[in-house]
């Protein structure tokens, strides 16, 4: 766990980047420090590796107060990763990623076989290793920054942006990789981030600040989305609050019927009973089908309300994990149970 | 004026010879020119007041004409290599201070940033990330400290230092221009070579630099 107390980082020009934080970053988990650009969040990041140093208050890792650490060995114990993931250009991806291993003296071998074991981890082909950075695509380069991070096992990773000068498609899918690897790792993570909906996908803790360096409130995300302890934080989470809630639960508890027949929509199926699209009844008998976007148990209420407004026949496809139709829901039940969901999310927390 | 082509073949030892004088002083003092530079350029770097005050210095060092520097250095260490060495070494300081200070400025922040963040100490984050990375700047001077040097070696000839430069002086001296056209064909032969060594050299210690496509 990293626990700050008290907090206050003033720079020597004057200008208050922290103010009095007192924060705790639960082992484990991953805490999103998320607010509009200057607010301090990268101080308070860089403050944890000792990168900037308090002005006044505590900081402790691991019970202990990270002053008291040898500035260098605290660095080799924690990941750190940046935007444009800070490579370095005149290094192999693999000895980019040997890099931490070799400062804590592994030797050579030893240090590029894990680095090799790494890129895997993190989706890259063995072959890019031998590649220096500017060979490889920005999606490439933020996961080479994440395994570089990850090489010597630290129990603490330190995110800044990472994620921030990739297109969204990469974006969601370098996201998604690291929620994958945390299931795993269980890093105590501290993730940077001027994107909302990047801080409620990947936080189990998120901590919105305010220009001046204040923390305004720090929970969890379906705590923070329905209720915001001030205007401040409502507007920053934005009009999308109520529909972003939706992302956070799944469709599992929903009851779901058989599919229509005999009416207008009907909806088709190939042999193996796998959603084809709907038919419409009232169309010419060679007409296309219209798309059908059948979702799992583990897909979000937010894309079940959108399929459900989306759906010719105002009724949602359910599929198993093989993808083979399980029944239907209709759009009133599905909005029903959304508007249930935010009220439970408010009282839960 | 006409080229004896008769004296090449019997002078060959003495050619051999008086090329390998003038190399090996042309390269130690580039030698000890980057051995002075390096440590210069990096306080000068990393300390920015003292940043004009090094680079004026080894600027008026490039002012003081040649011979007049070796005139000098002549009570200290007398005609000897010594003299002419040292002389040339204080002349490669102007481009080799300049050009690492610049190298060492074109080493993105990031890179520097996440080597110390990553718990690497001043000293191992200067070798292995901010010379390396300056280090296309750097040989761009070793480059015309080199050339530079070859050529200043020849006026060491004042001091009885001048490698193939002496071969000029013996020219003028006899009338004998077959001597002065050897001379100058030499050490731009020597130049020549010299800067292709050197970009080989570039080329084969970056490989970063051309390794193409994403
Ligand atoms: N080294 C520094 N010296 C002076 N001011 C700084 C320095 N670093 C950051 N600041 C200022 O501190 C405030 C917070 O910066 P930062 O932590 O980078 O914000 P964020 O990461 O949230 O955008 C900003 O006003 C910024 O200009
Ligand atoms: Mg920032």
């Amino acid at each position: 766990m990293i626990k700050f107390d008290e907090v206050h980082k003033r720079f020597p020009n004057g200008t208050t980047a922290v103010h009095d934080l007192s924060l705790e970053m639960p082992e484990g988990q991953i805490t999103v420090l998320v607010g509009s650009s200057g607010c301090g969040k990268t101080t308070t990041l860089r403050m944890i590796n000792r990168m900037v140093d308090p002005t006044s208050g505590t900081i402790r890792l691991a019970g202990k107060d990270i002053l008291e650490s040898d500035a260098a060995d605290l660095r080799r114990g924690i990941g750190y990763v940046i935007q444009q993931s800070g490579l370095f250009p005149h290094r192999t991806v693999l000895d980019n990623v040997a890099t931490v291993p070799l400062l804590l003296g592994w030797g050579r071998k030893k240090a590029r076989s894990r680095a090799a074991e790494l890129l895997e981890t993190v989706g890259l082909a063995a072959d890019a290793g031998k590649r220096y950075p500017h060979q490889l695509s920005g999606g490439q380069q933020q996961r080479v920054g994440v395994a570089r991070a990850l090489a010597a096992d630290p129990p603490v990773l330190l995110m800044d942006e990472p994620f921030g000068a990739v297109d969204p498609v990469v974006r969601t899918q370098l996201q998604d990789e690291l929620l994958r690897l945390q299931k795993d790792l269980a890093k105590t993570i501290v993730f940077v981030t001027h994107d909302i909906d990047e801080a409620v996908r990947l936080g189990d803790r998120i901590a919105v600040f305010r220009t001046g360096g204040h923390l305004v409130q720090c929970a969890e995300p379906a705590e923070l989305l329905a209720r915001p302890a001030d205007d401040f934080v409502a507007d920053f989470l934005g009009a999308e609050r109520g529909l972003k809630l939706l992302s956070l639960s799944t469709l599992a508890g929903l009851p779901q019927g058989p599919a229509p027949e005999g009416g207008r929509w009907e909806l088709a199926l190939d042999s193996a009973r796998k959603p084809l699209g709907w038919r419409d009844g009232d169309a010419a008998a060679d007409s296309p089908l219209l798309p059908v976007r059948a979702l799992r148990d583990g897909d979000s209420l937010l894309s079940a309300v959108n399929e459900s407004i989306a759906s010719p026949a105002g009724l949602v496809a359910r599929v198993d994990a093989d993808g083979v139709l399980t029944g239907v829901t209709a759009r009133a039940e599905i909005h029903d149970h959304a508007g249930e969901a935010h009220i439970s999310a408010g009282a839960a927390a | 004026m006409t080229i004896e082509w008769g004296w090449f073949p019997d002078h060959i030892d003495e050619m051999t010879r008086l090329t390998a004088d003038h190399l090996s002083t042309a390269l130690s003092a580039v030698f000890f020119g980057l051995l002075i530079a390096l440590p210069l350029a990096v306080i000068a770097h990393r300390f920015r007041p003292l940043r004009g005050f090094v680079l004026g210095l080894s600027n008026i060092l490039y002012t003081i004409p040649s011979i007049a520097l070796f005139v000098l250095l002549l009570p200290v260490t007398g005609l000897t290599r010594t003299t002419a060495v040292v002389g040339i070494t204080a002349y490669t300081l102007v481009v080799l201070v300049r050009n690492t200070v610049e190298g060492l400025d074109t080493v993105p922040a990031k890179a520097r940033e996440a080597s110390t963040a990553m718990g690497a100490k001043p000293l191992r984050t200067l070798f292995t990330v901010e010379l390396p990375l300056a280090l296309p700047v750097i040989m761009a001077g070793v480059r015309v400290a080199t050339v530079m040097s070859i050529s200043l070696v020849s006026v060491a000839s004042a001091i009885g230092q001048g490698g193939l430069g002496q071969l000029f002086i013996d020219g003028f001296q006899r009338d004998f221009p077959t001597l002065v056209i050897a001379g100058v064909a030499l050490t731009l032969l020597l130049a020549l070579v010299a800067d292709a060594v050197l970009v080989t050299v570039q080329w084969l210690a970056t490989p970063w630099t051309h390794k193409r496509g994403a």
